[in-house]
């Protein structure tokens, strides 16, 4: 196949190969986030204002209450996950480069990927260790 | 413009559609740029929650800090742009996702739920600050 050829648009490159079969993925993942986070967000709303006046032990407390752990675990778990999917479409659509978009793509996991686990280590803690780390 | 024909390697550029300079200023299309502005935003209210769940591990010494930066002004004007971007994220999300079922796209429709999700978010987000001032959330 004449792939190569410099005389070849993209589209005329890519025509007859078939979709990737995978496409569709980010897609869903992005929807069913949205759906999960209606509800985790307005109880996130309420969970924000029902702790801000609390002092530290009282923080505590609230977040060891095992809904408030598990409704934080949830919503750190589904935010971070729509999130990656979410700037994934604002790099492509914004970042042309190779190199700068690979690079912004990885940035984007990595940070998405470390806020969750810190956060949910730290929820964990807290729950099953209940108070500062040491 | 040449350089907006051809690329270095022969092949030619696809045409670009017609950028913010061009567009009449509407609602759909300042519903549309919120959403993500809004979407941005919350990536950083992310990493705020992330960091405050760390300083609840962590102790007092870490938690205090926090919660100062986070009830200074500069915190309230922060987190009353996060309050708004929730609502409005949440209402734009659910505008998607009717478009998504298909439904929802003639253009009096497409403002008035435009119009809608940002009136809604408007209000949800002055009424959960009455609310945090009233039961001293924010002070």
């Amino acid at each position: 196949m004449s792939g190569d050829s410099q005389f070849r648009t993209a589209l005329g490159r890519a025509r007859g190969l078939g979709s990737a079969h995978h496409g569709v993925s980010a897609f869903i993942v992005e929807r069913s986030t949205s759906v999960a986070l209606v509800p985790l967000c307005l109880w996130a709303v309420y969970a924000a204002i029902k702790v801000a006046p609390l002092g530290y032990e009282s923080a505590v407390l609230m977040l060891r209450q095992p809904v408030n752990a598990i409704m934080s675990l949830l919503l750190v778990g589904v935010s971070f996950l729509h999130m990656r999917v979410g700037l994934r479409v604002v790099i492509e659509d914004y970042v042309h480069t190779p190199a700068g978009k690979i690079a912004a793509l990885m940035a984007n996991s990595a940070l998405c990927w470390l806020g969750w686990a810190v956060a949910t280590f730290s929820i964990l803690w807290v729950a099953f260790v209940g108070g500062p780390v040491h | 413009m040449a350089e907006a024909t051809s690329t270095g390697k022969g092949v030619r550029t696809r045409p670009t559609s017609p950028h913010l300079q061009v567009w009449r200023w509407h609602v759909t299309m300042a519903a549309s740029i919120l959403t993500r502005a809004t979407g941005i935003a919350l990536y950083g209210g992310a990493v705020i929650a992330a960091v405050w769940f760390a300083a609840l591990m962590v102790g007092p010494d870490a938690y205090g800090p926090v919660m100062i930066l986070l009830g200074s002004w500069v915190g309230k004007v922060v987190m009353f742009g996060l309050t708004f971007s929730v609502f409005y994220h949440l209402a734009a999300g659910l505008r998607h996702l009717v478009w998504d079922a298909g439904a929802g796209f003639n253009p009096h429709t497409a403002n008035m739920t435009a119009v809608g999700a940002i009136a809604f978010a408007l209000v949800a987000t002055i009424v959960v600050w009455a609310l945090a001032i009233q039961t001293g959330a924010v002070r």
